[in-house]
C-alpha cells in the first residue's frame, strides 16, 4: 500500500505530541452530525414500533411527479440508525486516525457527504429520489475510496468502483422508471402497494433483470465483486463505514425495498438465491486466500452480502428476519474489526498476518475488542451473532423450495467464517510475539472507543435480543413483508436442526482455521492455474473500450475535412433519402409549375453557377461561382417576397466570398486535392443530396400549407410586439431565446475560430 | 492590397456602409432589416476597410478587439432578456416604454427588444471580424 495519504498522521501520532495536529485537537466535532441525526431517528422509534411510519414530504418536480419525500418505516429506520450510529463511531475513530493528516477537513467533507446520502437513499419515499442518492452514494464513495489521492491504486480502485457502480446505476434508473410506469407513480408507498399489479405485468422481467443489476452492482455480488476488494485503497475508517453499514448494504436495502413489489416470483427466488449462495461460498474461499487482515475482512463482507441476499429471495418470515438480524450483526463486527484492524496497522505499521503475533500484551483493549468482534463474527454465543447464525439455519430450513442448497451454502460459508474470524482476531494477538516495522503500544481512547462499544452491542443485544427484536427487526420485517409479522429472538432454541448445525459449523471452521496455512497455500496454487482473474477481466473490457474509442475516432475523425463532409452529407442523404422512401412521402409533380420568364432565368443562372463550381479549375473561379448560386437564391427570395431573407443571404454571401478568398491564399494548390476516383464518388453524393433535397422540397410543396403559425404571427405582431416586420419581430420578441442561443453559437465559433489561427501562426514561428 | 482606387473608395464607402449599417439595424422592427444584418453590412465595411489599408488600420479604426465586441454584445443581449424579471415577465419577454405618449400620439418607443437587437448587431459585426481579421493578420 502507498502510504503517501495516511503516513502524516501516523508520524505525529508516532513522535507523541509537540506538533499542531489539524484534525487532533477539534476532529471530533465530526462527530456531532451523525449523533444529531442518530437521536433524531430515534424519536421515531416509538411510531414504528407501534407499526406505524413517518413520512415527510415536500414538492420538488412536481410537474415530473417527482417528490422530495421520506419514509420512516421499520426497514428505512433500522439502516438509518446503523447509519448514523456507526458514522458516529466511525467520525470519532477518524478524527484519531488521520489527526494531523493535510487534508482532514476534505475527509470529512467526503464523510458526511456520503452520509447524508447513503441517509437520503434509505430513507427516499420516491424512487427518483431515491436514485439520485443512489448515484451520490457512488459519487461520494469515488471520492472517499479515492482519497489517498497520490497512489495510483487507491485511484483505479475510486474509478473502478465508480464506473461498476455507475454502470449498476444506470440500468437501476431504467428500472425504477419502468417501474414508475408499471405501479403509475413514482411515490414508493404508492408502489409498494401495487405489488401485485407489477408482477403480473408484462415489464415485470425487465425490471427485475434492471434493479437486479443496480443492487448486484452496489452489493458486490459475483460476478461484480472484484471492485469491493480493490476498493480496501481508502483509509481504513472509510472501509469500516463503506463496508459495514453503508455503501454496498445500498444494494441490499434495494432488495429488502423491492420485495414487496418485485419478490415472490419464481424469477425473484432463483436469482437472489443462487447468486446470493455462489457469492457467499465463492467469497468466504476467497477471504480464506489473503494474508492482509483487510482483504480477508473486505471478502468477508462480500460473503455477508451473498448472504444477505440468499436470504432475501425467500417468502418465509423467519428467513427475512434472519436476513434482518444478520444485517446488524454484520454491521456491528464489521465496523469494529475492521476499525481493529486500523488499529493494529496504525501500531505496528503492517497489516500481513504472516508478520503479526502475540499483540495482546502491547495491545489489551484492542485485543480485547477483537475478541469479542471475532466471536461474534464466527457465532458464539452469547452473542448477537449466534443467534444470527440460529435464524439463518432455521430461516434457511423453512424456505421452501430448495432448503438444503440454501443451508448447505450457510453451513459452509459460516464455518469458513468462523476460520477467518480466528485469523482476523487470534492470530495477530496470541502466540509468539514477531518482530513489527514498529513496536506495538496501545492506541489512544479515541481509537479504541469505538470498537469496544461496536463491540459491546454485539454482547449486550446477545444476552438481551429482544432490545433489537422489538425496536428494529420486527418492524422492518413487516415492512419488508407488507404484512404484520412477530419475530421473537433468543439466545436458546432448544436442541434442534439449527443448533445441530451450528455445532457442525464450529467443527468444520475450527478444523478449517486448523489447517488454514495449508489451505491458503492450496488456495493460491489452485487460483493460479486459473486463467484470469475478474479484476483482469475488467482490464481487459476497458482496453477494449478504450481502443474501441480510438479505432472509431481514427475512422471517423481522421482530421481530413474532405472526409468529415463526405461522411456528414452521406448521413444526411442516406437517413432523409430513406425516411422519404419509408414513409412513402415521395411526390411527383403532375407537370411543370407556373413558372414566369424571370424565374426560369435565375434558375439557369443558379444552376450555371453549381455547374461551374464544380467543373472550375481554380479556386477562386470555382468561389465566384458559388457566389453566383448564392446571389440567384437571393434573387428567389426577393421575387417571392422575402426581403429580409434575400438580404441576409446576400450579405452572408457577401461575407463568405471575401473570408474564403482570404483563406484560399494561403492554401496548397487547387490540383494537388482528391483523385479522380474521389472525384467522381463527390460527384455521385453530390447529385445525391441534391436529388434528396429537391424530392423533399416537393414533398413538401405538395402536402397542404399550414398557416396557423403564420396567421397567429401576422395578427399577433403588432398588437403584442409593436412591430410590423414579423421576421425580425420573431428574432427578437417572439423567438429571442432561440436568437439569444444562436448568437451564443456565433460567438463560440468566432472565439473558436481565431483560437485555431492563433494556434497555427505561433506554431509557424520559427 | 495597394489600390489607389480602392483606397480611395473605400473611405467614402465604408462611413456610407456603417451609418446604413445603423439604419438598417433601427428599422428592422417594421421594415426588411434588424440586428443580423445591420451587423453584416458593418463586418463588411471594415472588412474592405481592412482589405484597403491593411488590418492594423482597421483594427484601429474598431477601437476595440472584435472578440470583446461580439463577446459584450451577447451580453447586451442577455440583459435585455433578463430585464424582463424586474417587470416580473418570463425571460426574454420585450419591455416597452413609449416616452412622451399623449392620446393619440405613440410617442417615442423605446424597448429592450432594440437592446437585444443591438446585442445581435455587435455579436456579428464582432464574431465576423474576429475571424476576417484573424485570416488577414495571416497573409
Amino acid at each position: 500500500m502507498n502510504d503517501h495519504g495516511l503516513a502524516p498522521g501516523r508520524e505525529i501520532a508516532g513522535r507523541g505530541g509537540g506538533t499542531i495536529s489539524r484534525g487532533g485537537g477539534f476532529g471530533w466535532l465530526l462527530a456531532i452530525p451523525p449523533a444529531g441525526l442518530a437521536v433524531a431517528f430515534s424519536a421515531a422509534l416509538p411510531t414504528v414500533m407501534g407499526g406505524g411510519a413517518v413520512r415527510l414530504a415536500y414538492d420538488w418536480v412536481p410537474s415530473l411527479g417527482v417528490g422530495l419525500s421520506f419514509l420512516i418505516d421499520g426497514l428505512s429506520l433500522t439502516f438509518a440508525l446503523l447509519i448514523s450510529g456507526i458514522g458516529v463511531l466511525v467520525a470519532l475513530y477518524s478524527s484519531a486516525y488521520l489527526a494531523g493528516h493535510n487534508h482532514y477537513a476534505r475527509f470529512s467533507v467526503y464523510l458526511l457527504l456520503f452520509m447524508v446520502a447513503m441517509l437520503g437513499l434509505v430513507l427516499a419515499d420516491n424512487v427518483i429520489t431515491l436514485f439520485i442518492f443512489w448515484e451520490l452514494t457512488t459519487v461520494a464513495s469515488y471520492l472517499l475510496i479515492g482519497f489517498d489521492h497520490a497512489s495510483a491504486k487507491a485511484r483505479r480502485s475510486a474509478l473502478q468502483a465508480l464506473l461498476l457502480t455507475g454502470a449498476g446505476g444506470l440500468a437501476l434508473l431504467a428500472g425504477l422508471i419502468l417501474l414508475g410506469a408499471a405501479a403509475g407513480s413514482f411515490d414508493l408507498s404508492t408502489i409498494l402497494a401495487s405489488g401485485d399489479a407489477v408482477r403480473a405485468h408484462q415489464l415485470y422481467l425487465p425490471i427485475l433483470i434492471l434493479v437486479l443489476l443496480g443492487a448486484f452492482t452496489k452489493s458486490a455480488q459475483v460476478p461484480f465483486h472484484f471492485w469491493l476488494p480493490n476498493a480496501m485503497a481508502a483509509p481504513t475508517p472509510v472501509s469500516a463505514y463503506l463496508h459495514s453499514a453503508t455503501m454496498v448494504k445500498a444494494g441490499i436495502y434495494l432488495l429488502a425495498r423491492m420485495h414487496p413489489v418485485l419478490g415472490g416470483t419464481d424469477s425473484w427466488i432463483w436469482t437472489l438465491t443462487i447468486f446470493g449462495a455462489f457469492t457467499a461460498v465463492a467469497a468466504s474461499v476467497l477471504a480464506l486466500r489473503q494474508t492482509d487482515l483487510k482483504l480477508a475482512l473486505a471478502y468477508t463482507t462480500v460473503m455477508a452480502l451473498g448472504t444477505l441476499t440468499m436470504f432475501l429471495g425467500a417468502e418465509a418470515t423467519v428467513a427475512v428476519a434472519a436476513a434482518i438480524t444478520f444485517l446488524i450483526v454484520h454491521s456491528l463486527y464489521k465496523a469494529a474489526l475492521f476499525l481493529i484492524i486500523g488499529n493494529i496497522d496504525h501500531a505496528t505499521g503492517t497489516r500481513d498476518v504472516a508478520r503479526l503475533g502475540g499483540l495482546v500484551r502491547a495491545m489489551p483493549v484492542t485485543a480485547l475488542a477483537a475478541a469479542a468482534a471475532a466471536l461474534s463474527m464466527a457465532g458464539f454465543p452469547p452473542f448477537l451473532g449466534f443467534i444470527g447464525k440460529e435464524l439463518k439455519y432455521e430461516g434457511a430450513l423453512a424456505i421452501a423450495s430448495e432448503p438444503l442448497f440454501v443451508a448447505s451454502a450457510a453451513v459452509v460459508a459460516n464455518a469458513l467464517m468462523v476460520a477467518v474470524a480466528g485469523i482476523v482476531a487470534l492470530r495477530p494477538f496470541y502466540g509468539t510475539p514477531s518482530t513489527t516495522p514498529k513496536p506495538p503500544r496501545e492506541v489512544p481512547m479515541r481509537m479504541w472507543i469505538s470498537p469496544v462499544l461496536l463491540a459491546g452491542l454485539g454482547l449486550t443485544f446477545g444476552l438481551a435480543p429482544s432490545l433489537i427484536a422489538d425496536a428494529l427487526v420486527q418492524p422492518a420485517v413487516t415492512a419488508i413483508l407488507g404484512r404484520p409479522e412477530t419475530v421473537k429472538l433468543a439466545l436458546w432454541h432448544g436442541f434442534n436442526l439449527p443448533l445441530l448445525l451450528s455445532v457442525l459449523t464450529f467443527v468444520l471452521g475450527l478444523t478449517a482455521y486448523a489447517v488454514h496455512p495449508w489451505l491458503r497455500r492450496h488456495l493460491i496454487a489452485a487460483s493460479g492455474r486459473l486463467p484470469m482473474t475478474a479484476d483482469q477481466v475488467w482490464d481487459r473490457l476497458l482496453d477494449g473500450v478504450k481502443s474501441l474509442a480510438a479505432m472509431q475516432t481514427r475512422t471517423l475523425q481522421g482530421g481530413r475535412l474532405h472526409r468529415y463532409l463526405f461522411v456528414v452529407f452521406a448521413s444526411f442523404a442516406l437517413a432523409v433519402g430513406t425516411a422519404l422512401f419509408a414513409t412513402g412521402a415521395m411526390r411527383v409533380p403532375a407537370g411543370w409549375p407556373d413558372l414566369l420568364l424571370k424565374h426560369w432565368a435565375v434558375t439557369a443562372l443558379i444552376a450555371a453557377g453549381a455547374v461551374m463550381a464544380a467543373v472550375a479549375s481554380t479556386r477562386l473561379t470555382a468561389i465566384c461561382a458559388l457566389g453566383v448560386v448564392g446571389v440567384g437564391v437571393a434573387l428567389l427570395f426577393v421575387m417571392f417576397g422575402a426581403p429580409d431573407l434575400a438580404v441576409t443571404q446576400l450579405l452572408v454571401e457577401i461575407l463568405v466570398v471575401v473570408l474564403v478568398a482570404m483563406v484560399m491564399l494561403r492554401l496548397p494548390g487547387f490540383e494537388q486535392g482528391s483523385t479522380r476516383r474521389i472525384r467522381k464518388l463527390d460527384a455521385l453524393l453530390g447529385i445525391a443530396v441534391g436529388a434528396v433535397v429537391t424530392a423533399t422540397l416537393l414533398a413538401v410543396v405538395a402536402a397542404p400549407f399550414d398557416r396557423s403559425i403564420t396567421a397567429y404571427f401576422e395578427t399577433a405582431s403588432v398588437p403584442e410586439a409593436f412591430g410590423r416586420n414579423i421576421v425580425n419581430v420573431i428574432l427578437v420578441d417572439f423567438r429571442a431565446l432561440d436568437t439569444f442561443g444562436e448568437i451564443a453559437v456565433v460567438v463560440v465559433a468566432a472565439l473558436g475560430a481565431y483560437a485555431l489561427l492563433a494556434g497555427t501562426r505561433r506554431g509557424k514561428r520559427p | 492590397m495597394n489600390s489607389l482606387i480602392l483606397n480611395a473608395a473605400t473611405r467614402l464607402l465604408v462611413a456610407l456602409m456603417l451609418l446604413f449599417s445603423v439604419y438598417m439595424l433601427l428599422r428592422g422592427h417594421n421594415e426588411p432589416g434588424g440586428g443580423f444584418i445591420g451587423g453584416l453590412i458593418a463586418a463588411i465595411g471594415f472588412a474592405l476597410y481592412a482589405m484597403a489599408h491593411g488590418t492594423a488600420a482597421a483594427r484601429r479604426a474598431l477601437r476595440f478587439d472584435p472578440a470583446a465586441i461580439s463577446v459584450v454584445g451577447l451580453g447586451i443581449a442577455l440583459l435585455a432578456g433578463l430585464s424582463a424579471a424586474l417587470a416580473g415577465d418570463a425571460l426574454f419577454t420585450g419591455q416597452w416604454w413609449f416616452a412622451g405618449a399623449i392620446d393619440g400620439e405613440k410617442g417615442l418607443p423605446i424597448s429592450t427588444v432594440l437592446l437585444f437587437d443591438i446585442g445581435v448587431y455587435l455579436v456579428v459585426v464582432g464574431a465576423a471580424l474576429t475571424i476576417a481579421l484573424a485570416l488577414e493578420d495571416e497573409t
